[in-house]
């Protein structure tokens, strides 16, 4: 049991570390703006099959993180990252029952809520792009969430 | 009491409740990003965490210059002697125009020490290298892998082989950050070099657009009009190519004509850009006579149009 407590967090720490980098790899133009947000649907991910290892502090120094590595005002992606793990741990008792159709929809709408925080964030400071857009990682990450779930529980199953 | 909370962690050694952690670290990025917008001593704090940063960037930016290496290193031998000839070529013609060029310079040279004025020449010039790294979709900004270290500082201006690229925002230890002139919150001072018409040109965040908003409809400025940097500013070199322009579209019921214009620089295609040394023009300060008569017009200028 132990065992696999520690795998599980390592597991954690590397998935949510690889969405990070993925968060500043060169893509092209046209997919740039639909790139999902790896990193905070790692974190959500972590928060339902194992909350008791995924908690808020680490969400936290994760979207930090993401600040720095992208040059934004620290603190912005932070909030982000904090609200929706925050708002999967209240909800994930519930959450886990959903059938995968009805999980990706929350999600979308957690991303959802994630992106205007950026984009409230980004207005107050006078940063606003208004273009529709900005609001495309939240269909392509609620699209790749299946994919996340059938894909992160493969890789707990075999390490246990 | 036993009760079924959202919270599952053990009970023995929880730590703090969610609820308390959530608004700690709420008020606590809150509280940053006050203090990064407003106040400056959140620059160390920066500067730890963008070192960091700087071996992930790195990091990612390794692969594809490691790839550009590799195709470059067996590029096949046909398609070099085909440069080769290609840029002999080229150098015979740029040699002609050299020898012209020499002369001019001893003739602007002259002129220029007539006139006593040197500045706004770069004096010193280092070539930086773009990361292979995407900050944000919606902005026009590039990582180059120059920082403090290099001498790099907030505000220097960033040029390319064929025009003004933009200006350094952020100095990290071993990286900086450069807004591009396409951006939408950036603008930069400009003249038209046919006409001597004096404007701004503002990024609308597309790289290959300018639009200068503050031009009426009388003033001269057409398509393909070359605009310079002024120098106004004291941020950009005076006289560096800035765009072309590309649109001019005048409506006889509106005060301010639609311009848009081209940067000359590429924007979009550019690996390696140089960071500019150099003094600032005399009538940022307005030292003599001549330049400080220049100044307010110059100001004026810019402001009505």
């Amino acid at each position: 049991m132990r065992q696999s407590m520690f795998m599980r967090r390592i597991l954690y720490w590397a998935s949510v570390a690889a969405g990070l980098v993925l968060a500043i790899v060169p893509l092209p133009d046209w997919l740039d703006p639909v790139r999902p947000d790896l990193a905070l649907l790692a974190v959500v991910y972590w928060i339902l099959t194992s909350p008791r290892i995924a908690g808020l502090g680490y969400a936290w120094l994760s979207g930090l993180f993401l600040d720095v590595l992208r040059g934004m005002v620290l603190g912005q992606h932070a909030l982000g990252f904090l609200v929706v793990a925050f708002l999967t741990h209240r909800l994930q008792l519930r959450m886990r029952m959903f059938p995968i159709l009805h999980q990706a929809a929350t999600v979308m709408l957690m991303l959802g809520l994630y992106h205007f925080i950026i984009f409230w964030t980004d207005g107050l400071i006078g940063h606003g792009y208004t273009g529709w857009n900005r609001w495309l990682p939240v269909l392509s990450g609620a699209l790749l969430w299946p994919l996340i779930v059938a894909a992160g529980d493969s890789l707990t199953r075999r390490t246990g | 009491m036993v009760e079924l909370t959202h919270d599952s962690r053990p009970i023995i050694g929880r730590g703090p409740p969610l609820g308390a952690t959530f608004i700690t670290l709420a008020i606590a990025s809150i509280a940053l990003m006050v203090a990064d917008q407003r106040y400056d001593q959140i620059s160390r704090v920066r500067a730890w965490l963008t070192a960091a940063a700087y071996p992930v960037q790195v990091g990612v930016d390794l692969p594809f210059r490691a790839w550009d290496w590799l195709s470059g290193s067996i590029a096949d031998r046909s398609r070099l002697r085909r440069d080769n000839l290609e840029l002999t070529a080229r150098l015979r013609l740029a040699n002609l125009q050299l020898q012209r060029f020499a002369v001019l310079e001893d003739e602007n040279r002259r002129l220029r020490d007539m006139r006593e004025r040197t500045q706004g020449v770069a004096e010193r010039v280092l070539v930086a290298s773009i990361l292979n790294v995407d900050l944000d979709p919606f902005r026009q900004r590039v990582l180059l892998d120059k920082g403090a270290v290099d001498g790099v500082f907030k505000g220097q201006a960033v040029l390319d082989g064929a025009g003004i690229f933009g200006q350094v925002t952020k100095v990290n230890a071993g990286t900086a950050e450069v807004i591009l002139i396409s951006d939408a919150e950036h603008a930069i001072p400009v003249q038209s070099n046919r006409s001597g018409v004096r404007t701004i040109a503002v990024g609308m965040g597309d790289s290959s657009k300018l639009s200068l908003p503050f031009v009426t409809v009388e003033s001269d400025l057409k398509v393909g009009d070359l605009l310079l940097s002024t120098g106004l500013g004291g941020v950009f070199p005076p006289g560096y190519p800035v765009a072309k322009i590309s649109k001019v579209k005048r409506a006889a019921s509106a005060t301010f004509a639609l311009v848009e214009a081209r940067p000359t620089a590429e924007l979009d295609r550019d690996r390696e850009v140089l960071l500019v040394w150099f003094k600032p023009p005399v009538f940022a300060t307005a030292a003599s006579d001549a330049p400080a008569a220049a100044a307010p017009a110059a100001q004026t200028g810019a402001g009505s149009q």
